[in-house]
């Protein structure tokens, strides 16, 4: 591969760091403006991921926490591929995720929600794509849960996603919604994102092609990193 | 009407969150879930280059810390080499070097820590070396885009630096450079904002 730089980042399709009804993102957010460079090799690089880091079960969140028996809730498929603008699969990536229990309950030493915690449930899940930018993970649907911002701000049900693309300017990470949650047009961090087509981008379809028949069902999220200029570096990099 | 242009556009991106640490960190959270949690080996012991600790406090705009984050870490070696096909010299990069890490504050204090090897002096655009630095990333609950910034040191010669240079306000690019407080030990606080407000890169 030759070294080319990404496309610039639409800083208006995403977020603003600061949004006054997300409330934390008040005192999160910088207030100068960003510093715009061109790409180097410290941004062109990133981590690479391999089969040795990973075990096949890492994608399956049904049994990967699993004491037991299964974990109690709606069992679904999720998933997709990791593509970048220029439509182009991205390979051997590593995709993350996590998320809450069917109760809504995450396992984590700070979450006290009060729903239940799942003895067979961890709510985490890692998995690399394929040669043609396929992922998938088996897991439980989430359950909606009340967060403290407006005092009665319940988030839809999501699954948190982390991509790596490979290169460090493309790192990414997001959240993905289920079609038809009426939650989702009420959620201030969702409507932190002022485009609706960009909001759309994150909920993800049920696909009942991908369904089990009388196992479970199916949702389809697929994930866009960003893009590489076909063009080289016109200034050329020393050493090259 | 022209032809319509084939791009996608980049999934848009949303908060980390306060339980980022069950996917990325499990451990932080709480629990043992994988075989091996990814990012807490900077450098393999037997990479060569000179051992550092780099410790901070991320801090938001009221002064408080961010006790909640988690920060990437991404560098090249001590030689200046990223291991990483797109870098023209990785064939020649340290073994056992991953140049990648993950931090994790402490969820009283804020306080971070990582280890690793300095990194040298990395080619740059137009034969323009940039001086040692380490590259993070930062995400949070109310952070909603990850924050990227770099991380100099004071005890190098930073001052051909291209990317320190393009910062308008001199003042401000002391908001990059890591001081160092003992041998060895390196400090670098963030500002999400206001007063000392970090410099954050659009890469
Ligand atoms: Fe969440």
């Amino acid at each position: 591969m030759k070294p080319a730089e990404f496309h610039q980042r639409d800083r208006l399709w995403h977020p603003p760091a600061h949004h006054p009804n997300y409330k934390t993102s008040v005192s999160r957010s910088p207030r100068q403006a960003l510093l715009s460079l061109e790409g180097s090799l410290s941004e062109i690089t990133g981590p690479t991921f391999g089969h040795n880091d990973i075990d096949p079960i890492d994608n399956d969140l049904i049994r990967n926490f699993a004491k037991s028996g299964d974990p109690v809730g709606e069992r679904i498929i999720v998933h997709g591929r990791v593509l970048d603008e220029n439509r182009r699969p991205v390979p051997r990536t590593l995709v993350e995720i996590w998320q809450a229990n069917a109760s809504g309950r995450y396992r984590h030493k700070k979450d006290t929600y009060l729903g239940a915690l799942d003895p067979n449930f961890g709510g985490c899940g890692r998995t690399l794509t394929d040669e043609t930018g396929y992922y998938f993970f088996r897991t439980i649907k989430p359950g909606a849960y009340p967060w403290r911002n407006w005092i009665n701000n319940w988030r839809p049900a999501h699954i948190h996603v982390s991509v790596f693309g490979s290169a460090f300017s493309q790192r990414l990470i997001t959240q993905m919604y289920f079609e038809g949650d009426p939650l989702i047009a009420q959620c201030p961090i969702v409507q932190t994102i002022p485009d609706p087509r960009a909001i759309d981008q994150l909920i993800a379809p049920l696909d009942m092609n991908a369904a089990i028949p009388l196992d479970c069902l199916a949702y389809r999220f697929d994930i866009v990193l960003r893009g590489r200029r076909s063009t080289l570096f016109e200034n050329r990099l020393e050493g090259n | 009407m022209p032809q319509p242009l084939d791009y996608l556009k980049e999934t848009p991106s949303q908060t980390a969150g306060p339980y980022v640490h069950i996917g990325l960190a499990p451990g932080a959270a709480g629990f043992q879930i994988y075989g091996r949690e990814l990012g807490h080996e900077i450098a393999a012991p037997e990479v060569p280059g000179e051992r550092i600790r780099v410790e901070g406090v991320v801090f938001d705009g009221t002064g408080a810390p961010v006790r909640d984050a988690m920060i990437e870490v991404w560098q090249a070696d001590a030689a200046g080499i990223h291991p990483h096909p797109e870098d023209p010299r990785h064939a020649d990069c340290a073994p056992g070097f991953r140049g990648w890490g993950r931090v994790i504050p402490d969820f009283e204090t804020g306080l971070w820590a990582f280890d690793t090897i300095k990194p040298g002096v990395v080619a740059g655009r137009m034969g323009r070396p940039l001086a040692p630095h380490i590259s993070l990333w930062i995400v949070a609950r109310g952070i909603n885009i990850g924050l990227a910034t770099r991380m100099y040191f004071d005890d190098e010669d930073n001052s051909a630096d291209p990317v320190l240079a393009l910062i308008e306000q001199v003042h401000r690019r002391g908001t990059l450079i890591a001081r160092k407080t003992a041998p060895g030990l390196y400090r670098f606080d963030i500002r999400l904002q206001g007063e000392g407000e970090t410099v954050f890169l659009d890469v």
